[in-house]
């Protein structure tokens, strides 16, 4: 892989080599154990961070409490462990309490790197949560202060209650739940950076923009435009929100605030102009999908619309994606794009500055609609590799890619920060 | 000994022949201006499916104001278990200028739907075709001789390329039918455009065939 990918997303770094062995389980915690060993393990694993030591390597006596470990076991063959993430889980009147340490095994006079306690009510999904925090704590110290994805949703829409509706899952594909009922066509759900809003384009005698407040569990209101709104998208700050609205006859790229006052236009060129993302880190570009050469293409502009330069010269190329860190677009290509055979479309991962870019999906399928994770390490997108529109997420060079939903037209996925 | 077979019930007797349908349907009145309305009543019995060729298939008996156009003969068809049976009432429409209804006739309906033909685009296209000009010309016409009439021209794409642009591509398709009947002296008023991209597709096969088919603006009365 050329580098600048990888160092754009520190993933080129060293893995640490950790050993997870599965936590002590005290009295009638086994089934919460199994979700708590089971959910860290694929956390610590997702990240991409670890070289994980294979469970089968690990001493059989798997310690508990700091007094039980025997730090040389872990250091030498087979583990060769640097790092050893431990401890134990009991239940007791109707509470789950988890107890872990993350110990350098490299360093026996102070090893202990952390040490957390958690306690919550005795449920599978509360033991998944505390699983979730454990993980995003020892990848926040041994990530270099990235900030872990663990408890992060995954918002997308599906067809499963008959039409297409807003739906949220944990960034691991579990926990997968309707959030709209509004019994039209939803599409393009966008959450805004701190995961208090889902922006989205919904069909009522038009299409409007409709804005869903997680915390109230409703919509709430956004101005009525007129023409066909849609594809919105928040700022990096969540004061604002870009579009795409056909309301002056063609449709063109606006910016608002989040109650769809304070219109402004940026785009006025005949053709499509759409599918807007924010540069998160600057606030001051957007890129956006525009047709007005023909197919579309993928280009940026400052905020004002102004300096709009075109990212991709060929093929078909749409649903743009911005690295929190400012330095990358994500974006589906078909470079080979022509009526009667057109070339596999797969998602391309861009850096803006140079325009060099990275193909970084192959296997077949029409691949849709990627997004950036909050840490900047991850990508998920849309798939039909499998046979059927399916979400799965990868890391931002291409490896590790997961299927996260299986039961069919799950598409336009979009990573919140919770 | 020798076990006496039961002897088999006696067969039921054939079931008596089911009754045949009777159908009678008259027009109150008979003879209207052009535009007029005119109410059609009918009774039928022993029918199970009637239906009158205009309105479909109705209620065994019941009755409903038409406004045809020209002269026409309804004819209505009462199927049951014993036969059909078939009845017919004539409406003469004299000429003179009568004034036109608010409520969208049922004849409009059909001659909206006999004359008023959809146009389809090349690929990621958004242009009308040369040859499709004539089709929106005599839509157009159509439109004038029933300036009652409102409609919607729906932009539509076919499956390929993301959901998002295919929304703009179809809003696009739309709005350019739309110039093409403006142009044509159509009042924009009478007129709303609405894309549904690929969302609503007349075809879902993966071939060239059915994709044609769903690169269109389609028309449609508005209720």
């Amino acid at each position: 892989q050329t580098d600048w990918i990888k160092t754009g997303t520190n993933l080129g770094v060293e893995k640490v080599r950790l050993a997870v062995p599965d936590f002590k389980a005290g009295q009638g915690s086994e089934s919460l154990s199994a979700a708590f060993d089971q959910t860290l393990w694929n956390d610590l694993y997702q990240a991409g961070l670890f070289d994980l030591v294979s469970k089968s390597f690990n001493p059989t006596q798997a310690p508990g409490q700091p007094s039980e470990v025997e730090l040389n076991t872990w250091g030498a063959p087979p583990p060769n462990a640097s790092m050893l993430a431990f401890g134990n889980i009991n239940v007791a009147n109707n509470e789950v309490t988890v107890q872990g340490w993350l110990y350098d095994v490299k360093n026996p006079q102070t090893p202990q790197v952390l040490g957390k306690q958690y306690k919550n009510g005795a449920t599978v999904e509360n033991t998944r949560l505390i699983a979730h925090k454990f993980a995003d704590e020892i990848i926040f110290r041994l990530g270099g202060g990235i900030q872990g994805i663990a408890e992060s949703k995954i918002y997308f829409i599906s067809t499963r209650t008959g039409h297409k509706e807003i739906w949220a899952m944990d960034y691991d594909g579990s926990n997968q739940k309707p959030i709209t009922h509004l019994g039209s066509i939803v599409l393009s759900p966008r959450a805004s950076p701190d995961g208090a809003r889902v922006a989205y384009s919904w069909m009522t005698n038009g299409w409007e923009i409709g804005i869903y407040s997680t915390e109230l569990g409703r919509s709430v209101n956004f101005a009525r435009l007129g023409g066909t709104n849609s594809a919105p998208a928040f700022s990096g700050d969540g004061n604002r929100l870009a579009f795409s609205s056909s309301r002056s006859g063609d449709p063109e790229i606006y910016t608002s605030d989040i109650s769809g006052a304070n219109l402004k236009r940026l785009t006025n060129v005949k053709g499509p102009d759409t599918s807007p993302t924010w540069n998160p880190k600057t606030n001051a570009q957007i890129a956006f999908v525009s047709g007005r050469t023909g197919l579309p293409q993928i280009y940026t502009m400052d905020v004002d619309g102004s300096n709009v330069i075109k990212m991709t010269d060929q093929g078909y190329a749409i649903s743009p994606s911005w690295s929190p860190n400012g330095q990358f677009l994500v974006f589906a290509w078909t470079r080979h794009y022509g009526p009667g055979a057109p070339g596999a479309q797969d998602i391309y991962i861009m850096d803006v500055a140079s325009h060099q870019w990275v193909q970084l999906t192959h296997d077949g399928g029409r691949n849709d609609f990627p997004s950036w994770a909050p840490d900047g390490r991850h990508v998920v997108f849309q798939s039909s590799r499998s046979g059927r529109e399916e979400i799965w997420s990868m890391l931002a060079d291409g490896s590790q890619q997961t299927q996260l939903t299986n039961s069919g037209a799950n598409s336009m996925p979009n990573w919140s920060s919770k | 000994c020798s076990n006496k077979k039961p002897t088999p019930p006696p067969a039921a007797p054939p079931p008596p022949p089911a009754p045949a349908p009777t159908a009678t349907i008259t027009a109150n009145p008979n003879t209207v201006n052009a535009g007029q309305p005119t109410t059609l009543t009918w009774q039928t019995t022993n029918a199970t499916d009637v239906t009158i060729d205009v309105l479909g298939s109705v209620d065994p008996n019941g009755s409903k104001q038409v406004t045809p156009v020209e002269s026409t003969t309804y004819h209505l068809v009462a199927k049951g278990s014993g036969g059909t049976q078939d009845a017919t009432a004539r409406v003469t429409v004299s000429g003179g200028g009568a004034s036109q209804p608010d409520e969208i006739s049922l004849s409009d309906q059909q001659a909206f739907a006999k004359y008023v033909k959809d146009i389809y685009y090349d690929y990621d296209a958004y242009t009308v075709r040369a040859a499709d000009q004539a089709v929106l010309q005599a839509n157009a016409n159509f439109f004038k001789q029933h300036p009652n009439i409102h409609f919607t021209i729906e932009g539509h794409c076919d499956e390929r390329g993301s959901t998002e642009y295919n929304l703009a591509l179809g809003d696009n398709r739309a709005s350019a039918a739309k110039n093409a009947i403006v142009q044509a002296g159509i009042p924009a008023s009478s007129v709303r455009t609405i894309s549904y991209g690929k969302e609503k597709p007349f075809c879902t096969e993966s071939n060239e065939q059915c994709w044609q088919q769903n690169r269109r603006a389609h028309f449609v009365i508005s209720k």
